[in-house]
């Protein structure tokens, strides 16, 4: 008789150890890496208009390997978040429209026709299906 | 056993189109012609405006969320 509540208490137990592991994981998660916001403060990176990140001219195997990486992170997200709403591809185009007008002066960004352009005081171009 | 079944299923199709006034053809009562162009199954796969409108809040949320990849 015993048994199961003792298996719920378990149970419970480590739902809260997950659930710590968890917020632990979001917090630790929440800077961004110094070398990513140092290749995109110089420009060596920038925003796509498919909402992906882009390696802006000739840069090091280093950046490159880090383009991949955030690249395959933000797939995984455009897929959970586009799951019932869109599809991947839309979800990316739409982050994409609010990550360029997001850029910060000096930023590169892709403009519609496929150029990457520095972002300056004004606003950025867009495409013009952004809301 | 089994050719006495196709033979006779045979003969129930044409009689039917005979019955409907067509006239088998040699070797076979069904032709079908293989059309010469592709067929084309146009999916959409282009981006929807009033989709991507209806996504913007909800792509800034993300974007806040998860400020290590944007």
């Amino acid at each position: 008789m015993a048994t199961p509540i003792r298996k719920s208490v378990a149970a419970l137990g480590l739902a809260g150890a997950v659930l710590v592991l968890g917020i632990g994981g979001v917090a630790a998660a929440q800077s961004r890496d110094p070398s990513y916001a140092a290749a995109k403060a110089a420009g060596q990176v920038g925003e796509q208009t498919d909402g992906y990140l882009g390696v802006v001219g000739g840069q090091s195997p280093d950046v490159r390997a880090m383009v991949k990486d955030i690249n395959n992170k933000r797939r995984a997200v455009y897929t959970e978040k586009a799951a019932g709403k869109s599809t991947i591809e839309e979800y990316a185009f739409a982050t994409a429209c609010r990550l360029i007008l997001e850029t910060k002066p000096g930023e590169k960004y892709q403009a519609p026709d496929g150029t990457w352009k520095t972002r300056g005081a004004g606003a950025p171009e867009r495409d013009p299906r952004c809301p | 056993m089994q050719q006495e079944m196709f033979r006779s299923g045979w003969r129930t199709v044409c009689a039917a189109m005979l019955v409907l006034g067509t006239v088998p053809a040699l070797g076979g009562c069904i032709n079908v012609a293989a059309p010469d162009k592709p067929i084309v199954i146009e999916l959409n796969i282009n981006i929807r405006q009033e989709v991507i409108y209806r996504l913007a809040a909800d792509a800034a949320n993300t974007i806040e969320e998860n400020p290590e990849i944007f």
